[in-house]
């Protein structure tokens, strides 16, 4: 790598050639300012915050996207320059929505932490006309709120970076919006929720659609009984809102503060997966053995299906009929686990705490309500969970460790490892060597093939003689790439795991919201995958079969895997949709 | 200013539809060639409403907001068609302190639409437009190519009634 000498502040410095200067700061163990730039995927220099002084130079210049050369000469806090900052933050005030007291990015909010650091205290300076726009709260999972938008275009990034780009800036000058095509409201568009514009909004214009006042409701409603489970990913990723390190797991600390909310019983998704992996095995070694559609494609992540509804609707038969494990989670809460306890299912409210906005749209979805009520009342993201922990005065960080209750908590590591990309075929290749060679001892843990955060992985195993090959894409740009092949019919895998959001649920639109500097410096999503994997070592069962409860439910209640009741309960169906409408 | 979309339905031809699939294919190899496949849509069609912006997008694998966003963006290209008579009413400086924002918000009356609108039955479309270069006839407008000049509102009713019949 060919370095150039430079300084920064007057700090002699040698730094790759070519790489921007703010990266170059970062060696110096400077940050300096953003609130467009996204590396890779929003580098426009569009916010004029990052402006820095370079010796020589006729006019300060955009830190984000100058490449450093030899000899350069840096200037990172110079009067000039925080002049010029704190101007770029009163002209972006002026037509900013300043309702911090009650924001829900108040204390997170990006614009909030620079105008305190430049001491903004005149926020009526440059104040003028201005453009009131609607809400739009159209979409089952979020609210665009453009009066708090300051058109950093991070959103429209994060949307092209998932291939669905049905945001983007319209009108120009005072006038110009995020919107969608013929200002169409966001239910109206082929946006598939999975809630990647929300993790990437520096303010407040973009949130999840808060529901907890319904559960609140719930709880505190005698007649209730409230039951809460926790997708995988959550118990590495809420310590996080709790000042945590990144990737600290606080599965015990998140069931003590469930259980202090007021739930009535609180359970793992982890069961959910794990009966996911046993039908959606079942399904596949049938598919296989009868000449089913193939490749079959896992249907855990809800912002995949609506991918594949709205642009490959002609491909649904690829799609496994099970539902998702919150979906199973919930029917199994409302038919085997009521019966059991002698609770009517219509008194039992089922709450979901996951990593994902899409969720918010598929628990509201036909055809998922195997008791004949919802099989899932509410989902949470893991920030509303973090704001309903915050508002109860829980004091989080001191919380005991507690465990999950009987019979819904048993899990495996299997079903840990369903939070990242690969997770669910790993999770699904573990059980189903051991069905297809029924060598339980011998068979293989780890499927080191399937890890990682490449866009598109492929692998072929070896079991029994069969070769089984397969394929996992996160992020729909990627499954992009896969779909079209499987419509060409060049796809020749058995198996493919598609998650909607890069990197899987670890990375999911409902995650806890981390700044650009973090999602530009720091790989968030490898970091929080590995301590999903650290768990997966150190759990004692590692196979979904391997699961009590969900032993005990094919015993007791579903026969066995793939059984006219575990349709009935367990599966269910798509349909296709419109692109345009 | 906030472009109208028109909520006149869509009543394109097979042979325009034709006309516009053939520029296309002869652009749809350059994502760059975006605007001049637009503007050739414009000479098709009049203007660009849904149907035309989806078959541009379709055609040049262009997602529709990208399209839609270049067309809210520049001047050059309407969301509403013009109607059998485009009046344009001139809000130039001299026009303006004549006072032809009073003729332009009378005509608006008169037919119920906004400037940049067009009247359900095709026939008329207003827009406001710049200098026409007839300062000395202040204020003035156009309806297609007559030119109306001195105007007061008094006078919208019986210009407008011409084009009426």
């Amino acid at each position: 790598m060919e370095m150039v000498n430079i300084k920064i502040n007057g700090m002699p410095l040698s730094v790759p050639n070519g790489i921007s200067i703010l990266e170059a700061a970062r060696y110096a163990g400077i940050e300096i300012p953003t609130l467009c730039f996204l590396k890779k995927i929003n580098q426009i220099g569009a916010c004029r915050i990052c402006m820095v002084e370079v010796k020589g130079a006729r006019s300060l210049v955009t830190a984000c996207v100058y490449p450093v050369n030899e000899g350069m000469e840096i200037f990172t806090n110079t009067e000039k320059v925080r002049r010029s900052r704190k101007l770029t933050l009163e002209l972006i005030l002026s037509t900013h929505d300043k309702k911090c007291l009650s924001c829900v990015r108040s204390g997170n909010c990006e614009l909030q932490k620079l105008c305190k650091e430049f001491g903004v205290d005149d926020e009526d300076y440059f104040k003028g006309e201005n453009v009131r726009y609607d809400f739009d709260d159209s979409a089952a999972h979020m609210i665009r709120d453009n009066n708090k938008c300051i058109l950093c275009r991070r959103c429209v990034a994060a949307c092209d970076n998932q291939n669905i780009s049905v945001i983007g800036a319209n009108a120009r000058g005072f006038d110009t919006h995020i919107g969608s095509a013929f200002e169409k409201d966001l239910a109206d568009v082929s946006c598939i929720s999975c809630g990647q514009c929300i993790v990437n909004c520096p303010t407040g214009a973009l949130r999840e659609k808060d529901e907890t006042d319904k559960v609140l409701e719930a709880i505190n409603d005698p007649e209730k009984f409230v039951v809460v489970h926790t997708a995988p990913s959550i118990r590495v990723t809420l310590g996080e809102c709790f000042g945590m390190h990144l990737g600290t797991n606080v599965q015990g600390k998140m069931v003590a503060a469930l259980r202090r909310l007021g739930f009535d019983k609180v359970f793992d998704t982890d069961f959910g997966a794990d009966l996911t992996i046993m039908e959606e095995s079942n399904e596949l070694l049938e598919r296989i053995q009868n000449g089913g559609v193939l490749p079959m494609i896992t249907s855990c992540s809800p912002g995949w299906i609506k991918y594949c509804e709205h642009y490959y609707p002609d491909q649904l038969d690829h799609l496994s009929t099970c539902k998702s494990p919150q979906q199973m989670q919930g029917a199994m809460i409302k038919t085997w686990y009521a019966e059991k306890m002698g609770i009517d299912p219509k008194n039992i409210f089922v709450v979901g705490i996951m990593p994902c906005t899409a969720k918010k749209f598929e628990n509201k979805r036909d055809d998922q309500n195997a008791s004949g009520y919802p099989d899932v009342d509410v989902s949470l993201t893991t920030r509303e969970l973090a704001r309903m922990i915050e508002s109860a005065g829980i004091y989080f960080n001191h919380l005991p460790d507690e465990e999950y209750d009987n019979p819904m908590g048993d899990s495996t590591g299997a079903a840990v490892i369903f939070g990242t990309t690969g997770g669910v075929m790993e999770a699904a290749l573990r059980t189903a060597v051991v069905k297809i060679t029924g060598q339980e001892n011998d068979s293989p843990l780890e499927f080191t093939e399937v890890r990682g955060l490449q866009g598109v992985k492929e692998a072929t195993y070896s079991v029994a003689g069969m070769d089984v090959k397969v394929c996992i894409a996160s992020g729909m740009k990627n499954a992009k790439i896969v779909m079209d092949k499987v419509r060409a019919g060049t796809a020749d895998y058995q198996f493919i795991e598609i998650m909607g959001c890069p990197g899987g649920c670890v990375n999911g639109g409902g995650q806890p919201i981390q700044h650009a500097v973090v999602h530009n410096f720091v790989d968030l999503t490898a970091i929080r995958a590995s301590a999903l994997y650290e768990t997966d070592k150190a759990m004692p069962k590692r196979k979904s079969h391997e699961n009590e409860a969900v032993k005990r439910v094919y015993e007791e209640f579903l026969g066995k895997p793939g059984s006219h009741k575990a349709h009935e309960v367990l599966h269910t169906s798509y349909v296709p949709r419109p692109k345009y409408k | 200013m906030v472009k109208k979309i028109s909520k006149i339905p869509f009543n394109g031809t097979p042979e325009q539809e034709a006309r516009l699939k053939e520029v296309i294919n002869e652009s749809k190899h350059d994502k760059s060639l975006l605007m001049h496949v637009m503007q050739q849509a414009q000479l098709i069609y009049g203007y660009l409403p849904f149907e035309v912006q989806v078959m541009i997008a379709e055609g040049m694998d262009i997602p529709l907001e990208k399209v839609y966003g270049v067309s809210t963006f520049y001047a050059q290209f309407a969301l509403s068609p013009s109607g059998k008579y485009s009046i344009s009413v001139c809000l130039g400086t001299a026009c303006y302190v004549k006072g032809s924002k009073d003729v332009l918000a009378k005509i608006c009356e008169k037919l119920g639409i906004e400037p940049g609108e067009c009247t359900p039955d095709g026939k008329f479309s207003i827009e406001a437009c710049r200098c026409i270069g007839a300062c000395g006839l202040a204020p003035v407008m156009m309806v297609n190519d007559d030119v109306y000049g001195r105007l007061d509102p008094s006078q919208v009713d019986g210009i407008l009634d011409k084009y009426m019949a």
